[in-house]
């Protein structure tokens, strides 16, 4: 087994077990760090990929930005302690079942697809990437950007103060 | 051998980097006592030198107190995270340019990551939040918590300003590499005033400088420890070593940010001679490195707390626009 493919199940296995985690301990801000650990396992991937852009962005944003909103979040909603939480919501069969018919479509993409191999590295893919973003995928780029500045709008719209 | 080569340099850049803390906290008591008309610390070695020294032996010996009621194992998780981010953004900091070699290897740097560079510094960073809103959340405090949000409240919103603000001198260099965002500083401007970003860019130095201020929670903007409201914010129930951790992170960041500031904004390890002696680049990214330092413990001398309400203010209506409009400008002037 190449270091490589260790990485790559050492990851695997941290991800895994730190998703699991996430949905199954009952204080809500260990579920927030097992997230953390689960979202940087992830961001390891990208660089076993050479994706480097994508790992420091999935830092950036998923654990830098993301997480600490949820925590914050937490903190101001719950009791200073945290307290513990049912480990199942109520919805948990339908949720499991989306979630179960989700992993065997997943599953048959993964055993069926036809997927191309590449031996060339990939070449400076920060430039590449931006190039793309303005050029082939301007559309679905600026789309998401609208999305965005319509969430940024709703958010200022309900926090507004109704009385002035 | 380029793994060992690279394992090595970061030792070495780790150890100076840790080692320089306690002059660090020796030169903050200094400067600080001089701006307020004391002598400061001058028992323990030749100018109170060591006074730093004696501090921390004295605090691994202090009575670990352990309030109760705590999360256990975030209470002891928490100083280590706050300081593991200040420690390893300095992997990409280049201290002397790529000329400089030893046996062969470059060791101007620990590694130049060229795609990303510049996005590695700030992933890292927003990782202290974390060391901060844990402390806070699991002391079982309401001071410390009160700390821990403000925190966090405050890291999110002047982290955007911190990536906003230097999008001009990435603009500008072309690159997210760090060796090439200092290389890219190398010409003079009209032959005669040095090239740094400092003078193209003066809007992005003084937000980035404002907004890395409040990164590391540094006066003026020091409210997650606020000890006039908090008693020490999120750092109240913290004792002995692990007090001690929180302490070292604080001056590690301050040096991190004023090294990111030095090669951003100051030219790096650039300097007269340094094409011909490429040993004179470590000198003079230290020698800017330290006056950086020396301006934040100045302003600490000088400037009272803002209040919180003001610090969002200007943050999100003054900063932001401010911002935006330097990477307008500056992008009409690239492309112009």
């Amino acid at each position: 087994m190449s270091a490589h493919q260790l990485a790559f199940l050492v990851l695997g296995v941290l991800i895994l077990v730190s998703a699991l985690m996430v949905v199954t301990v009952r204080n809500l801000v260990h579920a927030a760090l097992f997230l953390i650990l689960c979202f940087a396992g992830v961001a390891g991937l990208y660089v076993l990929l050479q994706a480097e852009f994508l790992a420091v962005a999935q830092v950036l944003i998923y654990i830098g930005a993301i997480t600490v909103l949820i925590l914050f979040g937490i903190m101001l909603t719950r009791k200073i302690t945290g307290g513990a939480q049912p480990p199942l919501a109520s919805h948990w069969k339908a949720a499991g079942a989306g979630a179960g018919a989700f992993l065997l479509l997943l599953l048959y993409v993964a055993m069926t697809g036809q997927w191309q191999v590449s031996d060339q590295p990939p070449m400076d893919s920060t430039t590449t990437l931006g190039l793309a973003l303005v050029t082939r995928y301007v559309l679905p780029f600026e789309l998401a950007s609208v999305v965005l500045l319509a969430a940024l709008v709703g958010a200022v719209l309900l926090a507004r103060d109704e009385t002035r | 051998m380029e793994y060992v080569v690279m394992a090595a340099k970061a030792v070495v850049v780790f150890a100076l980097v840790s080692g320089s803390m306690p002059f660090i906290v020796w030169a903050e008591r200094k400067v600080m006592a001089d701006a307020q008309a004391r002598i400061g610390p001058n028992r323990v070695g030749p100018f109170g030198i060591l006074q730093s020294f004696a501090d921390a032996l004295k605090l691994i010996f202090k009575e670990d107190v352990v309030p109760t009621g705590i999360d256990k194992r975030i209470f002891y998780l928490a100083p280590i995270l706050s300081i593991i981010p200040a420690l390893i953004t300095f992997a990409v900091v280049p201290y002397g340019g790529p000329d400089l070699k030893l046996f062969g290897y470059p060791v101007g740097y620990v590694a130049d990551l060229k795609d990303v560079g510049i996005l590695y510094v700030f992933a890292v960073t927003t990782l202290g939040v974390y060391g901060i809103v844990l402390a806070g959340w699991a002391s079982n405090n309401k001071y410390s918590l009160m700390g821990a949000l403000r925190s966090s409240a405050q890291m999110i919103s002047y982290e955007i300003l911190l990536g906003l603000s230097i999008m001009g001198v990435v603009i500008g260099s072309g690159s997210l590499s760090l060796v090439e965002i200092v290389q890219a500083q190398a010409t003079p401007y009209f032959g005669v005033i040095p090239g740094i970003w400092l003078f193209a860019q003066p809007l992005g130095f003084l937000i980035f400088l404002i907004a890395s201020l409040a990164e590391a929670n540094r006066v003026p903007f020091d409210l997650p420890e606020a000890e006039s409201e908090l008693v020490a914010g999120f750092h109240t129930e913290y004792s002995s070593f692990k007090f001690a951790m929180f302490f070292m992170a604080e001056y590690i960041n301050l040096l991190t940010l004023s090294g990111v500031i030095t090669t951003l904004f100051l030219g790096g390890w650039l300097g007269p001679g340094v094409d011909r002696f490429p040993i004179l680049g470590v000198l003079y990214f230290s020698v800017k490195t330290v006056a950086l330092v020396y301006f934040f413990i100045w302003l600490r001398a000088t400037l009272p707390r803002l209040r919180y309400d003001q610090l969002m203010r200007f943050a999100w209506k003054v900063m932001l626009p401010a911002a935006l409009i330097n990477i307008f400008i500056t992008a009409y002037w690239v492309a112009r």
